[in-house]
């Protein structure tokens, strides 16, 4: 009998899974059930729609010639229960829905604000292209934003706003942008992108609430009693997993649904991956999260063969994610620690999008820095490895490091090199992480 | 497993024995002719997040996106070389490599 796949969200993690179903096994019963009605779209693009820089169809992610071979039943629908025992799900408008094996690929959601005022019409958040829609239509209208919150998105849509002809403010609750990743002067090169784009931006203020003009936004009051008139609040304090369908099912949920190295929830043939999941870490123990297009891409395609009951290890190599901060391209793999010290960061409540809690593991070894006007450099260098580097504004640098710390290239031919010339450091290790790139190159191409 | 690194690897190195293709500047006629005799842009899965900026800015309409995915280079004769794929990528997921037989396999 053919096994019926179920799968619930149709993220990229969802998206993902069922091709790797399809390629796996051409016959098998696909199906999947998603809230949003739009063809499957790119999220961190949404960024580049907000600021104009390209147009709706082109966040499509396959085209229909793609879709029609993948043979899908897809289903716009939102799913209201888990019934794991009797191995079926209830859908808003459908009935039930029966599975063999089910993946809840349901990612995650925006934390909603709660200061006073934080429902008045013009407070805004950016989870999927709805929202992206709605912000185009209010941002045609308004003169001036006021953006509150940390990581990436918060930078995006401040950077989205401008781009658009509006006056933003963007307020930090403490003294520098995303301490909880970033070190001072990494954080100083994006707040000085911003402010060059044209963003005010406001230390040491919160929200203490918005003035309300007949149901709709018209100003924020702040902590240090300013009041800055405007017609949009856009809010980024974080992401949560949504893993209600999850609990209320009993299954075992920690901040995401905790799963195995197979992507197994604690229920039978119930799998999850991409935001919603959260891995065990194979050393610690710890679960952690990510909310990464690469992890989720990874997770859904090894839950997809997990589903399949073929062992496809899962890559659990070091995380990568590449940022556009600023203005700044920003890339950051591996431990790098939290900032300086800083595990917590004021302007987030949860974690962000584009983040990886696996970037906090404190980085064993010797920090190498190279700073100049327009870039900055990080390497940790551990015992034998790059365990962790941040890189911003040098592409090259960025490609090299990233490569030493997921290939865990031995670099301990240079360490006392290293100690004993660290203006130079970042520069040799750059070097060695192209060298060793293309000798792999090389020999692949030979192989 | 994460767009395929496994068998691709992070990024690309540019090669040494041959020009030095990321200070290539394609906007000169010679310099574009150096590159697209040694060179393609290449693509590296994990930097990319599909958000189709590449797409929309090729003057040709190649499918650069669809390449990034797989982590493929672009052998495709009728680009230009013209780096507008490359200048738009906000990921730095984009660069001119020495054509090498380890990303040309589809
Ligand atoms: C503006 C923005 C910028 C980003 N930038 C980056 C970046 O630079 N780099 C990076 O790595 N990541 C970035 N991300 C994060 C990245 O997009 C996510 O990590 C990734 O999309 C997660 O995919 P997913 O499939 O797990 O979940 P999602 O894409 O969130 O998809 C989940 C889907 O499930 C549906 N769903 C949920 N519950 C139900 C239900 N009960 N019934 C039916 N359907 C349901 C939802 O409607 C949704 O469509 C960004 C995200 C945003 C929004
Ligand atoms: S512009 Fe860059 S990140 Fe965007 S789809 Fe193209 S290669 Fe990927
Ligand atoms: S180099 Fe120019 S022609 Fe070639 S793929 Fe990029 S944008 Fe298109």
């Amino acid at each position: 009998m053919t096994r019926r796949h179920v799968i619930i969200g149709s993220g990229i993690a969802g998206l993902t899974a069922a091709e790797t179903l399809r390629e796996r096994d051409p016959g098998a019963s696909v199906t999947l059930v998603g809230a949003e009605a739009h063809p499957f779209y790119s999220r961190p693009g949404l960024a580049y729609l907000l600021a104009g820089a390209l147009p709706e169809r082109q966040l499509e992610l396959r085209t229909k010639e793609e879709l029609r071979a993948l043979a899908l039943d897809r289903l716009v629908d939102e799913v209201t229960a888990l019934e794991p025992e009797a191995h079926r799900v209830r859908l808003r408008r459908r009935g039930v829905l029966a599975y063999d094996r089910l993946l809840l690929a349901t990612g995650s959601a925006a934390v909603a604000p709660d200061f006073p005022g934080a429902t008045l019409d013009g407070v805004v958040q950016l989870d999927g292209l709805d929202d992206a829609r709605d912000l185009l239509r209010r941002a045609r209208r308004a003169r001036t934003a006021v953006v509150v919150g940390g990581g990436a998105t918060a930078v995006e849509l401040a950077e989205g706003l401008a781009a658009r002809g509006l006056t933003v403010h963007y307020l930090l609750r403490g003294a520098r942008y995303w301490a909880s990743v970033l070190e001072p002067a990494e954080s100083q090169l994006v707040e000085e992108g911003l402010a060059g784009q044209g963003t005010e931006l406001h230390r040491h203020e919160r929200v203490v609430g918005v003035e309300d003009d007949r149901g709709r936004v018209r100003a924020v009051h702040t902590s240090s009693g300013a009041v800055l008139p405007c017609e949009l609040v856009a809010v980024a304090i974080g992401v949560r997993p949504r893993v209600e369908l999850a609990r209320a099912a009993g299954l075992s949920v920690e901040r995401g649904i905790a799963v195995d190295a197979g992507l197994r929830t604690s229920a039978p043939d119930v799998f999850a991956a991409g935001d919603v999941a959260e891995l065990r870490d194979p050393e610690s123990g710890a679960g952690r999260c990510d909310v990464l297009w690469s992890s989720a891409v990874a997770q859904g395609r090894a839950a997809a063969c997990a589903m399949l009951g073929e062992a496809e290890a899962l890559d659990l190599r070091p995380r990568q994610n590449v940022m556009r901060l600023g203005g700044v391209t920003t890339t950051v793999v591996g431990a790098v620690g939290a900032g300086d010290g800083a595990a917590e960061d004021p302007d987030l409540v949860a974690i962000a999008r584009g983040d990886s809690e696996r970037w906090r593991d404190r980085p064993r070894g010797q920090a190498f820095h190279d700073r100049g006007a327009r870039f900055r450099i990080r390497a940790h260098v551990g015992e034998r490895t790059v365990v962790g580097a941040v890189v911003m504004g040098d592409a090259r640098a960025a490609r090299a490091l990233a490569h030493l710390v997921r290939a865990g290239t031995d670099v301990s031919a240079l360490g006392a090199g290293l100690r004993a010339d660290p203006e130079h450091a970042v520069a040799a290790l750059v070097a060695l992480g192209e060298a060793d790139e293309q000798k792999g190159a090389s020999r692949a191409a030979r192989a | 497993m994460d767009g395929h690194a496994g068998d691709i690897g992070p990024g690309f190195a540019l090669a040494r024995d041959v020009p030095d293709f990321a200070l290539l500047d394609p906007a000169l006629p010679l310099d574009r002719l150096r590159l697209l005799a040694g060179a393609c842009v290449r693509t590296d899965p994990l930097r990319c997040v599909q958000c189709g900026l590449c797409n929309y800015n090729c003057p040709l309409g190649l499918d650069v996106r669809g390449h990034a995915r797989q982590g493929r280079s672009i052998l495709e004769p009728r680009c230009l070389a013209c780096g507008e794929c490359v200048r738009r990528c906000p990921r730095e997921a984009l660069g001119f490599g020495a054509r090498s037989a380890r990303q040309e396999a589809p």
